[in-house]
């Protein structure tokens, strides 16, 4: 039958020009993104001082467990993932589901003001806490006007309160980020379910834990992998709130905002030259982030 | 901010709340000490030819993947979809020894070239093009378009949010982006605004108020082009979730 024939032209033509409309996308993704994947695995095999370059099997590996750099840089960059994933991730839905409630009025106007920080530079809000948080600073500055501390609080030059810091910007600017993706989700459930739920005697609460979280749950994982993989490559923040940044000796007082992607660029561009090693520094990122995933989709039971 | 930027480097650090008298100053200084022209110039073409780069090479390959699907192209995409879960840091070593062997180190073509291709945004241009009928393709072929007419006249047309969107994604990206920048980047005259800010802030007395009113001047672009987009951009990014 002719219909049949011209829907099998069809079909190859569709093939032949389908290549040719992803060839040039796969050729830029080939060359910039696979390529570099696989030749960093190699080269996280070699060690490279200079221009001289020899092969070293796993002792990269190995030097990775005895230096304490690598160790502090990971444990920064651990306890930063730990605390402010969570925090941040559960306003996130708070102020999603709050927001999604059709009563409130100007709801528009905060929903673009809680999201409006995910628009602005990393390096320039870092660079705005940093001002924010001196010792002299606004913050400081109002909370002994309020009373509620008596001596200014060294917000970055103590390692403590520096990561403290540090977890507060990442909150204010993703917040509104991940809110966009609950609220997107929200959008999907009738409110008739939460209008029976009502009638039945669910508080507030009650239908937050047992109808938004489990409904939202594949936003949920999706959101704490991107934000998983966000924390792990931390770069333009602790870099820019550092004191001197770029410049400086070490990032953060001791070193305390330090995290993987930081040791990386400093192994690669501060220091002398190592590409081997920091390539070794970067695939235990892609290690974390993958075993971190794994964990991820195993808590929510998802099997896809 | 704004107020930030009419003030003196000491009154911004003490937070003070009014309007000072030093915008002048603050951008005089901005655009004599620091060649402030020439950098907003830097970012805007690159962020331009970055956000023309990534629309085309983007959805010609959703359109590409959407046409036709057989199994070897699923594949790629698959491929493809992992590949966003590598963490930038794990590619910046290969990708700069790659732009040091082409000499496109400290080139502006260096970095654009290698931020053209965008898995999320391909991505993203798949998950909206899901609803776009084939059988308007079909007949547009019957009636002798060719492929390309079709991909420009019928195609690019009815996904105009989409592309406003995934134009202010990239925007964004391209415009904040500081670490990949920082390393292709070397001298001076080549660097972005991004650049200048951060290593304005980390001199030994970094003036708050010239730095107030660069952020400023970094920011509004943005702020601009998402108050204008904003209902596409919400729109673009719920349409391609829910899927």
């Amino acid at each position: 039958m002719s219909g049949a024939t011209s829907s099998r032209s069809f079909a190859r033509s569709n093939n032949l020009y389908g290549w040719l409309f992803i060839s040039l996308a796969v050729i830029l993704l080939a060359a910039f993104l696979l390529y570099p994947i696989i030749y960093s695995l190699y080269l996280s095999t070699t060690s490279s001082k200079g221009v001289v370059q020899k092969f070293v099997g796993f002792n990269n590996y190995i030097r990775l467990v005895k230096d304490p750099m690598f160790l502090l840089a990971l444990k920064n960059t651990f306890i930063l993932f730990l605390i402010q994933v969570p925090i941040m991730l559960f306003l996130a839905l708070i102020l999603a589901s709050i927001l999604n409630d059709k009563t409130i009025k100007f709801r528009g106007l905060f929903r673009t003001g809680i999201f409006l920080p995910a628009v602005t530079s990393l390096v320039a809000y870092t660079i705005l806490f940093k001002m924010m948080f001196a010792l002299d600073g606004i913050v400081n500055t109002a909370l002994m006007k309020l009373h509620i501390i008596q001596e200014p609080i060294p917000w970055l030059l103590d390692p403590f309160w520096s990561k403290v810091t540090m977890i507060i910007a990442l909150t204010w600017r993703w917040t509104g980020y991940n809110m966009i993706f609950y609220l997107s989700g929200l959008q999907n459930i009738s409110d008739e379910i939460y209008e029976a739920s009502e009638i039945d005697g669910a508080s507030k609460i009650q239908q937050f834990l047992y109808i938004t979280i489990p409904i939202l749950k594949p936003l949920i994982v999706f959101t704490s992998i991107m934000s998983t993989i966000g924390t792990l490559q931390l770069f333009d923040e602790p870099m820019n709130l550092a004191q001197a940044g770029v410049t400086s000796a070490t990032t953060g007082p001791g070193n305390s905002l330090l995290t993987l992607s930081v040791y990386i660029y400093n192994l690669c561009f501060k220091y002398m030259p190592d590409f081997g090693y920091a390539a070794t520094v970067s695939y235990v990122i892609v290690f974390i982030v993958a075993i971190l995933t794994v964990i991820q989709f195993k808590v929510a039971g998802d099997n896809n | 901010m704004i107020v930030g930027m009419t003030n003196k480097s000491v009154d911004v650090i003490k937070g003070k709340m009014t309007f000072g008298n030093q915008l002048i100053d603050n951008l005089t200084t901005l655009f004599t000490s620091y060649d402030m022209t020439g950098i907003l110039l830097n970012s805007i073409k690159i962020s331009a030819l970055t956000v023309i780069g990534t629309l085309i090479v983007s959805s010609m390959a959703a359109y590409g993947f959407q046409i036709h699907t057989s199994p070897a192209r699923e594949k790629i995409y698959n491929v493809m979809l992992l590949s966003m879960m590598i963490p930038f840091a794990a590619l910046m070593i290969p990708l700069f020894r790659l732009i040091v062997k082409f000499g496109l180190l400290n080139k502006h073509s260096g970095l654009i070239l290698t931020s053209i291709a965008s898995v999320f945004i391909i991505f993203f241009f798949r998950q909206s093009s899901k609803s776009f009928p084939l059988e308007i393709i079909q007949a547009a072929r019957v009636d002798g378009a060719g492929e390309f007419r079709i991909f420009f006249t019928i195609f690019m047309p009815s996904m105009k949010s989409t592309y406003a969107a995934a134009a202010i994604y990239s925007f964004m990206t391209s415009w904040n982006a500081y670490l990949w920048p920082l390393i292709v980047l070397q001298t001076d005259e080549k660097k972005t605004v991004t650049l200048l800010i951060s290593s304005m802030s980390s001199a030994y007395t970094p003036q708050y108020g010239v730095i107030m009113t660069a952020i400023v001047i970094a920011t509004l672009p943005i702020i601009i082009v998402f108050f204008t987009f904003q209902k596409h951009f919400v729109q673009g990014m719920l349409g391609s979730i829910k899927q």
